[in-house]
């Protein structure tokens, strides 16, 4: 069933909201995301305990917070490129998806170069993994968080060769939407992390 | 079991005026933490602020606000139960 659509609110595929198997997938999806909120957040919980620990190595004053927080717009604006993506495929349309998830692809895959980066500058800096408590905790919070990013850059590019395949059909719109839930979930992660790690610590 | 009842997602248009929303947020929260006169007040705007980045992605973009109650229950209930975790561990640690 579809509602008519206004100016607020677009046409949406229902049936598989209604459909027990894809709630049953939906359900499972925020059960998994709420298990991870527990995993990021005792990770920020143990970088706020370790934050003054530097062992009189470098801190929190290596961070570079201009070029952070171009790395925070990009993955902002693939928040977006990815709700238009998963809003063309319940829209049916299969090309304007693919557009917006090669976009979405194109910006996940430049955070994890510009967090590569951030990374090398940091250990030429004295800043390693095993440096301080400090260096462990901002390099597994943040490497963790990358590797996440890495996983849905995967998925993505999954839908697309699916996609281009004709293996997407609007039966499968599900795992857009699933896929995208994962997206802005790590989205939302990093919004925690750039205030808590990078913006309280300047 | 969760309820099937959910509301109409939002227009393109709403996505970009949210990720507009968001944009200036970020660049508030840039300009924030550069102003050392604010003191103490510094970080309860920089959490307020990114607060309200975080639900707003979850409620517009993750169509929380649109969907069956219970995906809001579930996801609350993790951070709901990692705050109660982080209080735990902040108590165990003395960092009270």
């Amino acid at each position: 069933m579809a509602v008519a659509t206004d100016d607020v609110f677009e046409e949406h595929d229902f049936e598989s909201t209604a459909d027990p198997i894809h709630r049953t997938r939906k359900t499972a999806m925020w059960i998994w995301l709420g298990s991870e909120v527990f995993f990021f957040g005792a990770m920020i919980s143990t970088f706020l305990l370790y934050r003054n620990t530097t062992n009189d190595g470098p801190g929190a004053e290596i961070f570079n917070v201009p070029f952070t927080s171009a790395s925070s717009f990009i993955l902002l604006t693939s928040s977006l490129t990815m709700v238009l993506a998963d809003s063309a495929f319940q829209r049916r349309d299969q090309r304007q998806g693919r557009i917006w998830l090669i976009g979405t692809v194109g910006l996940g895959l430049t955070f994890l170069a510009g967090q590569i980066f951030e990374f090398t500058e940091f250990v030429e800096q004295g800043l390693t993994l095993s440096t301080s408590p400090f260096g462990s905790a901002f390099y597994m919070l943040t490497g963790f968080h990358g590797a996440h990013v890495a996983a849905g850059v995967l998925m993505l590019s999954l839908l697309i060769a699916f996609s281009l395949r004709g293996r997407l059909s609007p039966d499968h719109g599900m795992n857009v939407e699933l896929t995208a839930l994962y997206w802005h979930f790590v989205d939302i992660v990093w919004i925690v992390i750039f205030t808590v790690v990078y913006l309280l610590q300047i | 079991m969760v309820a099937t009842v959910t509301r109409p997602h939002p227009t393109a248009k709403t996505y970009w005026l949210v990720a507009a929303f968001l944009a200036a947020v970020t660049a508030v929260e840039i300009a924030i933490s550069y102003l050392e006169f604010l003191g103490p007040a510094k970080g309860v705007l920089l959490v307020t602020l990114g607060g309200v980045k975080f639900f707003t992605v979850v409620a517009v973009f993750m169509h929380l606000r649109y969907d069956v109650r219970g995906y809001r229950m579930l996801f609350l209930f993790g951070i709901v139960g990692t705050l109660i975790v982080f209080a735990a561990v902040l108590a165990a640690m003395q960092a009270f």
